[in-house]
């Protein structure tokens, strides 16, 4: 079973840390994530880069509106995501409480939705409108 | 021939994961001492297996191999720790030189079992908790699957899971068996997570059937391997109890999904086959004369089960085996079975009085039940005024859908 765990972090909080103890910091996520890796638990995993480099598009009165900035401004951000392969969600949460970013800041952990039903569904509807008769 | 394919080696290696994980872990643990520690530990050694055993070929003892394989696992992942703190270096080498597994001598394994439920129904821990542990830790059931088996949702159950282990952490819960006085104490405990187990899996009837009828399947299982280490009297009588109940489920719900009461099941419906293993277990467990509640109970209901139909049964004996139980175990929940039985043997009157005699003293008046067979003994009797207003106080306090629409039925009946 998949889950998606999202860390959070501080970005003030991170930069005001010392050069040497942030690097000690990352190379412990970073040697920790290749455990994971290792040991078959890391599907995928990306860092973020920080949220004043993202763009928010919403629909609004019959378009696309693009704004510069996060979908929400909040002290804690998405810092990175992994996807972890764990047996359930107990597995999961022990896997990412031994992971060194969790001194960095709070994470989410939650199961990977099962898409595969509802995308024959649509997949059905679909062939529906595209072959009306057959 | 052709080499057997990677996908094969998956199917086999889920194969011994269904089969030994639990087994596996319990060893694992008496070794290393942590459950977060053997968890790991196992499934990198799971993992290691898909790797290896294509290329290596499939071991001739895979538990051994595994345990072996998680027992370096773990060394590896203490020492990697040991760069974030330094104390635990020495786990590392204690562990690297202690005992190796017992290979392929079984002896052994089947009590890290016992040692494991043991320590996950500790008298520490709340009873929900014990029973979600346990399924998840001797059963190898996922946290979903048990949050679906209780109606929750899987954080509930993470949560409660975290939390028992952190307790067993902190507390130094042991991990083992204990002896003397302190055994008979804590097989109790053991015993009433087990039955908590069967009963979630038997009494409710609403939710996803199916997952819930594997609850009470496992706690049979669980019940089996508590009697092959450590045959007690009450273990059997449990076992022999649950038996006889689960004997009668393909026959307790209609086609429609209604509740069918004992009377009206049809009896040929019911599986013999546990139910002879039952009344063994129950003759077995009574010829101790070291029996409890748990044996008493289902002795009651091999008279049940022995009865052809309903009309042939033995009420008599049944009213001697309440008073029984209720002389070791005064509840009032018996002492109202017992009232159902004595109307049966004796008329509606007489369990009548026995039931208004609780009543009287302020017992379960909120129980449905009581006011469900108090509502069946004055129908009896014909008084159907009070039985009417019986019959609606159950209604009114009455949980699960099946029981309220059996009473709404009763209602109905009464015209």
């Amino acid at each position: 079973m998949k889950y998606i765990c999202l860390g959070y972090y501080d970005p003030n909080a991170f930069t005001s840390v010392p050069e040497a103890t942030r690097e000690a910091m990352m190379d412990n996520c970073f040697a920790y994530d290749d455990q994971l890796r290792a040991n078959g638990h890391y599907h995928a995993g990306e860092g973020l880069q920080p949220a004043d480099t993202a763009m928010t598009l919403r629909y609004t009165n019959g378009r696309v509106v693009v704004t510069d900035g996060p979908f929400v401004e909040t002290k804690e951000q998405l810092g990175g995501i992994i996807i972890l392969e764990a047996r359930d969600l107990n597995h999961a949460v022990e896997l990412i409480s031994k992971h060194p970013g969790t001194k960095i800041g709070p994470w989410e952990v939650r199961p990977v939705a099962d898409m595969s039903e509802i995308v024959r569904q649509s997949q059905a509807r679909r062939r529906q409108v595209d072959h009306p008769r057959s | 021939m052709s080499e057997p394919s990677t996908a094969e080696f998956r199917v086999r290696v889920d194969a011994v994961f269904r089969t030994e994980s639990g087994r596996i872990l319990a060893t694992l643990i008496r070794l290393l001492g942590s459950f977060d520690l053997a968890g790991d530990a196992m499934h990198d050694a799971f993992s290691a297996a898909l790797q290896r055993w294509p290329a290596e070929g499939f071991p001739a003892n895979p538990r051994a191999w595994l345990i072996s394989a998680a027992r370096f696992k773990a060394i590896d992942a203490i020492r990697r720790r040991t760069r974030f703190d330094a104390s635990q270096g020495h786990i590392a080498d204690a562990l690297y030189n202690t005992e190796p597994v017992p290979s392929a001598n079984d002896d052994e394994l089947p009590d890290d079992r016992l040692k494991l439920i043991f320590t996950c129904c500790h008298p520490a821990l709340a009873s929900d908790v014990c029973a979600a542990l346990t399924l998840r830790e001797v059963c190898g059931l996922t946290t979903e699957e048990i949050a679906r088996a209780f109606l929750t949702t899987p954080p509930t159950i993470a949560q409660r899971i975290v939390r028992a282990k952190a307790k067993i952490r902190d507390e130094r819960i042991p991990y083992e068996v204990p002896s003397g006085a302190e055994l008979r104490e804590r097989i109790a405990a053991v015993l009433a997570v087990v039955y908590l187990l069967f009963n979630e899996g038997y009494t409710a009837s609403s939710g996803p059937s199916l997952t819930r009828g594997e609850l009470s399947i496992e706690a049979i299982r669980l019940d089996r391997v508590l009697l092959e280490l450590m045959p007690e009297p009450e273990v059997i009588g449990l076992l022999a109890l649950m038996l006889l109940h689960e004997s009668r489920r393909p026959a307790r719900v209609s086609a429609e999904g209604e509740l069918v009461l004992l009377e009206q099941q049809d009896r040929s419906r019911w599986n013999h086959a546990f139910i002879r293993e039952g009344i063994a277990l129950v003759e077995r467990a009574l010829s101790t004369r070291r029996f409890g509640p748990y044996t008493l109970q289902a002795a009651i209901a091999a008279v049940h089960t022995e009865a052809l139909t309903p009309e042939a049964t033995d009420w008599r004996q049944i009213c001697a085996l309440y008073a029984a139980l209720l002389a070791m175990q005064p509840s009032p929940v018996v002492e109202l079975n017992r009232a159902v039985a004595v109307a049966m043997h004796e008329g509606p009157a007489a369990g009548l009085g026995l039931i208004d005699a609780l009543f009287a003293r302020g017992e379960l008046r909120d129980y449905h039940l009581a006011h469900s067979a108090r509502a069946d003994l004055l129908r009896r009797l014909g008084r159907r005024e009070e039985a009417r207003v019986a019959y609606e106080q159950a209604r009114a306090l009455a949980k699960s859908d099946a029981e309220i629409r059996y009473l709404k039925k009763r209602l109905h009946e009464l015209g």
